[in-house]
């Protein structure tokens, strides 16, 4: 068949759901023991998705955090310090974060595991016990981003002639921070958002490996190690589809934080 | 509303002495006010005038007790009913700021908060305290919305700025500065950005509102005519240091300093209309629009008599620029033409012909934006002469330093970037950048509306000379009618995209007038401080 019909029936299929079967275990001796894709898949999926959404939970709110305080108390020592200690984490390569912390906190003091190896028996506070290494690595590795650009999106707006107006309104600076240059600074941050949310569901194979966790990531390492095409193209689709519909969020979000977009002349 | 006793009228207000504010730039502080005195008594309203750059907005803002970024209140009182502000907390001056004292910016399109609607912004200072409730205060700046003439007071507060109107929009950031009933407000250049014709009806609301609530008022213009409709004593700014304090009818009668003098004396240009039918450039029966929205200019013809200026007026959004850039072929019309020297011009930019380019140019609003700030002025200069005219090296600079003689600079600017430049300076680059191409029309599209009346002068007369020396036609596209008097041979009135009158400059200055004409015309403010109440009486009369 020539390829771009074999493309289509692979289209069709992914449509009703079918990706295909997996080429690993298909044996010369004639017994098929090949799995589905989506079997294969299914489980990692959700590990991934599980670390991404715990990450995100503390990530992004600490972030915001951080960046609104930095752009309230800009340049004093609270600001500088914050600023050098995430610059710091997001310069170190991952693995080495990732060893650092199990080096403090899973060999020298015994608090968490350095395996996290969760599987779909345990229950959810174990799980979230066993990622909390991986998750905490993440965390450190995202935040820079994230926090730097939610400072610099509110300290841009601070020249704006409505910031002054609200200063000579008698507006406290917290007010002004959150209720003047806040509500404008929302596209930039959630676009900054997306893509970082993004990067902790498709670009975390590195710390999936050094922490043994099952995620979709090293599933397709494995695949492209052993040319297993249809698995490395569902894992694909599904990387392209996350990266597609957070920005999506994140555009329609500056949408609907902007009246002059949402509420036209 | 609000019974507060706010003392009896005459009594000191507001004492500032001996201020000194510095201002951080070039890695120095330098002074910007230096040493000034000011006083103001309830119920007063002072006028403080000056070009840009004579610290008028700085020594407003110290009023309040508040310095810019960059600069530093450095030596002075500053007493408001009592209080020292100078020396005050922040905290503290904050309590004042937005319920005693308050502040009217200069662009109120850019000093309201694109995220809130209108009314949480007129309310956000008397809410504050608690001591009205949300319902209240809002009812409050309904009142005053209709106090201000806003139309549709009950609703208009529920928008977002970008749904008002510039005119309006200003209104409604006075309303916000009445709504906790000041003792004293700040109005910096609050009608500078508006329209003549919808800035009558902003100085009629503020002038209503500061003497319904007895408000005490420092009023920052560089414009002599404005001024003089609202204040009761004029004071007069030069590089922070006080030219002249008096009564505003003492003051316009007889100025006695020689730098007031000149501020009066400088609307005194006048060019005596000439015409021909050698008509350069003729705009026959145009319409256009943007994209595929409807028609912005319906039926327009103009035409441009070969070295004289017509000058296009009207207010905002009459379509001036739009028929400026259907000339330039940025914008091809849907229907008319463009006849240049008798032949058709391609609608198209890019299917016009380098000599069909050269003979048009333009100069902008904006010197600051339209000059790349990373060339030096010989290269921009330079530019042009290249692509036109081929000449390159040595003739090239040669032909530079002949046109930056011609706009009366010499050759000491041709390594200089354009930030290293004033803004009248950067004008007259702009007009070399033009002349490089020795064209035959030059179209002005409100190039001194940014700059102070004196170097305005300078400007329009360099202008004047260049016409009468290389024969160049002008199309002077402004609203101020002041520079039309000086400057146009025909007048062009355009409204809403149609050109209501076209004719010799005598013609149209003279009655008997169209009733836009007219409308335009007498909103233009005098210098007599009873123009603005006479004209209210009038138009309230007919």
């Amino acid at each position: 068949m020539p390829a771009y019909q074999r493309y289509f029936g692979w289209v069709a299929g992914v449509l009703q759901g079918d990706f295909g079967y997996s080429f690993s275990g298909r044996a010369a001796s004639g017994v098929d023991r090949s799995r589905a894709v989506v079997d294969l898949i299914g489980p990692r999926l959700n590990n991934t998705l599980f670390l991404a959404s715990m990450t995100a939970l503390i990530a992004v709110p600490l972030s915001l955090f951080l960046g609104i305080t930095t752009a309230l108390y800009r340049n004093s020592v609270y600001d500088r310090v914050v600023n050098a200690v995430t610059l710091t984490t997001i310069a170190t390569p991952e693995f080495f974060v990732a060893y650092i912390l199990i080096l403090f906190l899973a060999s020298l003091y015994q608090v968490f595991p350095s395996l996290a190896n969760i599987d779909a028996s345990m229950t959810m506070g174990e799980k979230i016990y066993k990622s909390a290494l991986p998750s905490m690595t993440l965390t450190l590795v995202i935040v820079a981003h994230m926090m730097r650009m939610t400072r610099a999106a509110i300290i841009n707006l601070l020249a704006s002639p409505y910031i002054e107006m609200a200063r000579l309104k008698g507006v406290t600076s917290t007010r002004v921070i959150l209720y003047h240059a806040l509500p404008n600074a929302w596209a930039p941050i959630s676009t900054v958002i997306a893509f970082n949310l993004a990067y902790l569901v498709v670009g975390v194979v590195v710390v999936e490996v050094v922490f043994v966790y099952p995620g979709v990531g090293q599933l397709m390492v494995d695949a492209v190690r052993t040319r297993d095409i249809p698995v490395v193209q569902a894992c694909a689709l599904f990387f392209a589809g996350t990266y597609i519909m957070l920005n999506l969020i994140a555009d329609i979000i500056g949408i609907i934080t902007n009246p002059r977009l949402l509420h036209p002349r | 509303m609000s019974t507060k006793d706010r003392g009896t009228k005459g009594d000191i207000l507001l004492d500032m002495k001996d201020i000194v504010i510095d201002g951080f730039s070039d890695e120095r502080w330098h002074e910007i006010i230096k040493g000034v005195d000011l006083t103001l008594k309830r119920g007063e309203v002072l006028g403080l005038i000056g070009e840009s750059g004579a610290g008028k907005s700085t020594l407003g803002l110290a009023a309040m007790g508040f310095a810019r970024p960059g600069c530093r209140l450095t030596s002075g009182e500053i007493v408001f009913d009592g209080m020292e502000l100078r020396a005050m907390p922040e905290k503290q001056k904050q309590k004042l700021w937005g319920t005693r004292i308050a502040y009217v910016a200069q662009s109120a399109a850019a000093a309201f908060n694109p995220a809130h609607k209108l009314i949480d912004q007129t309310i956000e200072s008397s809410i504050r305290n608690g001591a009205v409730s949300e319902k209240e205060a809002q009812a409050d700046a309904i009142e005053l919305y209709r106090a201000m003439q806003l139309p549709d007071p009950e609703n208009i507060g529920f928008r977002f700025p970008h749904q008002v109107s510039g005119g309006q929009l200003q209104r409604a950031m006075t309303a916000m500065a009445m709504a906790s009933r000041p003792d004293l407000i700040i109005f910096d250049e609050p009608t500078t950005a508006l329209d003549v014709t919808t800035q009558v009806n902003v100085l009629a609301a503020m002038r209503d509102a500061v003497e319904r609530f007895n408000t005490a008022a420092i009023y920052i213009t560089h414009d002599l005519a404005v001024v003089a409709q609202m204040a009761d004593r004029i004071k007069v700014l030069r590089y922070g240091v006080e030219m002249e304090e008096a009564e505003t009818r003492k003051m316009l009668k007889t100025p006695e300093n020689a730098y007031t003098k000149s501020l009066w004396s400088v609307r005194s240009i006048h060019k005596k209309p000439e015409t021909s039918d050698d008509n350069i450039l003729q705009i026959q029966g145009v319409d256009a629009a943007y994209g595929k929205g409807e028609n912005v200019l319906h039926d327009v013809n103009i035409s441009v008599p070969r070295g004289k200026t017509v000058a296009i007026v009207g207010e905002s959004g009459s379509g001036k620029s739009t028929t400026a850039r259907v000339v330039t072929g940025l914008l091809p019309p849907n229907k008319g033409k463009v006849l240049f020297n008798g032949e058709v011009l391609p609608a198209q930019l890019k299917d016009r012909s380098k000599d069909q380019l050269r003979r048009i140019q333009m100069i902008y609003q904006m010197a600051d934006t339209a000059m790349n700030p990373r060339q030096t002025i010989g290269e921009i200069i330079g530019r042009p002469l290249e692509f036109y005219t081929g000449l390159k090296g040595r003739a090239q600079e040669a032909k530079v330093i002949e046109l930056l003689q011609m706009i009366e600079l010499d050759d000491s600017f041709l390594d200089r970037l354009p930030n290293e430049l004033s803004g009248g300076q950067k004008q007259r680059v702009c007009i070399a950048r033009a002349l490089a191409a020795n064209p035959e029309v030059i179209i002005c599209d409100e190039v001194t509306s940014a700059l102070d009346q004196i170097v305005q002068e300078g400007i329009l007369q360099l202008l004047l000379k260049l016409q009468k020396d290389l024969d160049v036609s002008y199309i002077f596209i402004t609203h101020d009618i002041a520079t039309v008097q000086a400057i146009s041979d025909e007048i062009v009135v355009m409204l809403e995209g149609e050109v209501v009158e076209q004719g010799l400059k005598t013609q149209i200055m003279e009655p008997p007038y169209p009733d836009y004409t007219k409308l335009l015309l007498s909103s233009v403010p005098e210098m007599d401080p009873d123009w603005l109440t006479n004209l209210l009486k009038e138009r309230g009369e007919a």
